[in-house]
């Protein structure tokens, strides 16, 4: 059984104004009831080069991304010959009528200047795929409107009037797509990217604070911060390098304030000694690593998962922590929620990976339940504290009671030495084990609490597909595909790598009857991470490591190959 | 009325007749005098023998990594601007391991009391040349002499017009006290230089060294000219110009946020209403 979808990628240069309509393009199909998922490409460069906004929309969820296009709407000539072979049986391409195509390329000749003057294709192409696709052009205006912000009236006047007449003109000269008819899901949904909902779900969890320095793909973060701060009372403060970006947030958590960093790979090399601080410290402090391919600068556009291994063992010294790995939006919200109560919980660093794609994937989503959730408010009541107040007193979990300094009389010392239990510089080799076994009791608590991986698709499958983070939606869809084949398929995804109970997957694995593991990297980290503590060792990892997201195609094509 | 008692009496690790010592001395005789108790004060510091301050006197504490407590002081003051926030630190770790650090936390101007002990030398990793050691001084690990100029604190600071500059020195007690007490009052980031001999590294730059050369600066000096100051700051030498070299009225970086004007953002719970709303913006 075939996924029933649409898949209109827009390609042209930085500059065009191709995230503009495609944000807009994304969310006015959902106001008609689609359900939406977009892939976002592009090069390190704010002019020229060749970037994708590809939107997947169809009346069921979408999960991944796919290779296939069925409406090519080109902002450029280049943007034909690079997509052709892309182009699925008897679909077209939207292009200007003067540039060159393909040879046998279908093309619907679109007279971008006349309608649009100079600069403005990409609001001409917006309103003549938007016909074509039968969406109401009052929608497609409402959504630009919005995008387009409303302190900028001339600008969204200008567009509007644009759109109106490549509406027009396409009504009038383009044949209408017989696309799957929409169906309207109630309530209406929400259409965030990946950070954003990293971003909210990290305010809904009481997070107040956050430093960093700008680097992609992780700056997204901090803007869904800023671009809320005044109505949610936040900080955001762009620091002079990551490493004050982290030390930062200690300082802060440490006087009570919920605090995230957000960071790529490269900067958070740099907070790795504050991470260790973090732990010793046992300040509580949640880390985004937006993922992107390495080594140093890479590619610093596209997307990879490389950096579980160094997220994994960053930071000297032994220290529990836990990792997650959101593979939806769903998962970005609440799985950062889940950081932050965790981080908070037991008192130490905390880590989030996403990558490239996943940050910049716009999908819909129902609105959030927040009224009904919860937040995390640091500190105890200092009335609780009999006698002298000591900030590492042993106790059984390894979690001493935290209060803020300032607040109370008593005196809230904290240190990145080894300490006594008041907080002090000690050299007491007795007392040194004793601090150990505390700070690395809190793991056993954090293992009660593991997201266990989700298992999706039928029992005792013949095969099963691993992975973690933002290859689940791809990972779902092959599966399906190859179930549908006969091939009875399921998916094993873990959205939290770290710690690693066994007993949550190994009789899953066990019982296939071949398991491969799926990952964005070359060298199967998470494959490697399940056989160091499991010993269970995968027959085949499928490897993508060339910049682009993981599609259900590519799986197929590996798993056949 | 708060006492210097109240900010305790430990025993420490450094040297006898260590540079420390006085300055510890007045910075509890300077915070007792300022009426603020122990539990309203938060020392940050790095890792130095400076930077091991905080562990003997009275006062919250985070002693974090070496070159960070700038920026974990910047979160802490963000966090909670009711703190009085005193940043403990040496030469080697406020202007080599965290220079950044104080070249961006200067143009911030956060309310932070910036206390510099600056002995010319590191001393917790044994004789080192540290970043403000004199072109020329031998160490075992700089056996032909310094080559680099050294750092020069307070030009630095009144270049980048530091809200509050000035220069003490560990043998001066009384006016040191003062600088203290002056840097702690200024609403913004003070600096404040200690010149402090190293005994046991530092056989250059001792209390005779110093006290030859440490001299109040004249009265008619007016530390709101830039144009003196920075001229003052250059100072160096056979006499050494101790006291408060520049001072400003920038606002401090905490009083522009506008989520801060109503109150701290410490015990704040979110506004899940809003926050609801704002998902509606995503429709």
């Amino acid at each position: 059984m075939e996924f029933l979808s649409w898949n209109v990628l827009i390609g042209g240069e930085a500059g065009q104004g191709l995230q503009t309509v495609g944000e807009a393009f994304t969310r006015a199909l959902a106001r008609s009831g689609y359900r939406v998922h977009v892939t976002q490409t592009y090069e390190s460069r704010v002019r020229g080069g060749h970037n994708v906004f590809a939107i997947r929309f169809a009346p069921a969820e979408v999960l991944a991304p796919t290779e296939k296009v069925d409406l090519l709407v080109a902002l450029n000539s280049e943007t034909l010959f690079l997509h052709h072979k892309e182009m699925a049986p008897g679909t077209q391409a939207l292009a200007d009528e003067a540039w060159e195509a393909p040879e046998g390329m279908a093309v619907v000749r679109v007279p971008y200047k006349s309608l649009s003057g100079d600069g403005f294709a990409n609001t001409v192409a917006m309103g003549v795929a938007g016909a074509m696709l039968g969406v109401k052009e009052e929608v497609l205006a409402g959504a630009l409107e919005q995008i387009l912000g409303k302190g900028r009236a001339g600008v969204t006047e200008t567009n509007r009037k644009i759109l109106s007449s490549a509406y027009t003109w396409a009504d009038g000269n383009c044949r209408k797509l017989d696309v799957p008819p929409a169906a309207s899901p109630e309530p209406p949904r929400i259409v965030l990217n990946g950070h954003e909902a990293v971003g909210l779900g990290a305010i809904s969890a009481g997070v107040r604070f956050c430093a960093y320095y700008p680097m992609s793909p992780s700056t997204s973060v901090a803007m869904t911060l800023i671009q809320w701060s005044r109505q949610m009372g936040i900080i955001v403060e762009q620091a002079e390098d990551e490493i004050a970006a982290i030390n930062m947030a200690i300082g802060a958590s440490f006087a009570g304030i919920p605090s995230i960093v957000p960071t790529s790979g490269g900067g958070f090399a740099l907070m790795v000694e504050a991470v260790s601080l973090a732990a010793v410290s046992e300040t509580p402090v949640v880390v985004l690593i937006g993922q992107r391919p390495g080594p140093a600068t890479g590619l610093a556009t596209r997307t990879e998962q490389a950096d579980l291994e160094f997220v994994l063992h960053a930071g000297h010294g032994e220290f529990p922590r836990a990792v997650f790995a959101p593979g939806s939006l769903e998962e970005c919200f609440y799985l950062t929620r889940r950081a932050v109560e965790l981080a908070e919980k037991y008192q130490g660093p905390v880590f989030i990976l996403t990558d490239h794609f996943l940050a910049d994937s716009y999908r819909d989503v129902e609105p959030f339940p927040v009224e009904e959730l919860g937040f995390v408010l640091p500190g105890e009541d200092p009335e609780g504290i009999q006698g002298k107040y000591a900030r590492y007193s042993i106790t059984p979990s390894g979690v001493s009671p935290r209060l803020l300094p300032g607040v109370s009389k008593h005196l809230v010392v904290a240190d990145s030495h080894e300490h006594t239990e008041t907080g002090h510089i000690t050299e007491d080799l007795t007392l040194r084990p004793r601090m150990v076994e505390k700070r690395l009791r809190k793991a056993l608590g954090m293992i009660q609490e593991v997201v266990p991986p989700s298992f999706l698709g039928p029992q005792h499958p013949e095969l099963i597909l691993v992975g973690w983070g933002s290859t689940k939606g791809a990972m779902q869809e092959a599966a399906s595909i190859l179930s549908a084949q006969g091939r009875k398929a399921s998916v094993l995804h873990f959205s939290q790598v770290w710690p690693l109970v066994e007993d949550q997957f190994l009789q899953e694995l066990l019982a296939a009857r071949l398991a491969v593991c799926v990952e964005g990297n070359a060298t199967g980290q998470l494959a490697r991470l399940i056989r160091r503590e499991t010993g269970f060792r995968f027959p085949q990892v499928v490897s993508r490591y060339d910049g682009l997201p993981m599609t259900p195609e590519y799986i197929l094509g590996k798993l056949a190959g | 009325m708060v006492s210097v008692e109240q900010y305790g009496d430990y025993k420490t690790s450094w040297c006898p007749g260590c540079g420390n010592f006085p300055i510890l001395k007045a910075l509890k005789e300077a915070l007792a005098g300022l009426d603020l108790a122990p539990h309203q004060v938060l020392f940050v510091s790095g890792i130095g023998q400076a930077a091991k301050t905080p562990h003997y006197i009275n006062g919250n504490v985070f002693n974090g990594l070496h070159g960070r407590s700038l920026p974990v002081a910047t979160g802490a003051k963000l966090a909670n601007p009711n703190l009085v926030v005193i940043v403990e630190s040496g030469d080697g770790c406020m202007y080599g391991e965290g220079g950044n650090h104080f070249l961006a936390a200067i143009r911030r101007n956060v309310d932070l009391t910036v206390l510099v002990h600056n002995n010319q030398v590191y001393g917790l990793t044994k004789g080192q040349a540290s970043p403000t050691s004199a072109q020329g001084f031998v160490t075992r690990a700089q056996p032909d002499g310094v080559f680099s100029t050294p750092f020069n604190p307070i030009a630095v600071a009144v270049a980048l017009q530091a809200g509050f500059v000035a220069r003490a020195f560990a043998g001066m007690g009384e006016h040191l006290v003062q600088m203290i007490q002056e840097g702690v009052r200024h609403q913004g980031l003070a600096l404040i230089d200690i010149l402090q001999p190293c005994v046991s590294f530092n056989h250059v730059n001792t209390y005779e060294w110093y006290r030859n050369r440490c001299k109040p600066i004249d009265r008619d000096h007016d530390p709101t000219d830039w144009a003196k100051a920075m001229a003052l700051s250059l100072k160096w030498g056979e006499e050494i110009p101790v006291g408060i070299i520049y001072r400003n009225n920038r606002p401090a970086f905490e009083a522009q946020f506008s989520v801060l004007r109503e109150a701290p953002l410490l015990g704040r719970k979110p506004d899940m209403k809003a926050l609801g709303d704002i998902l509606q913006h995503y429709a």
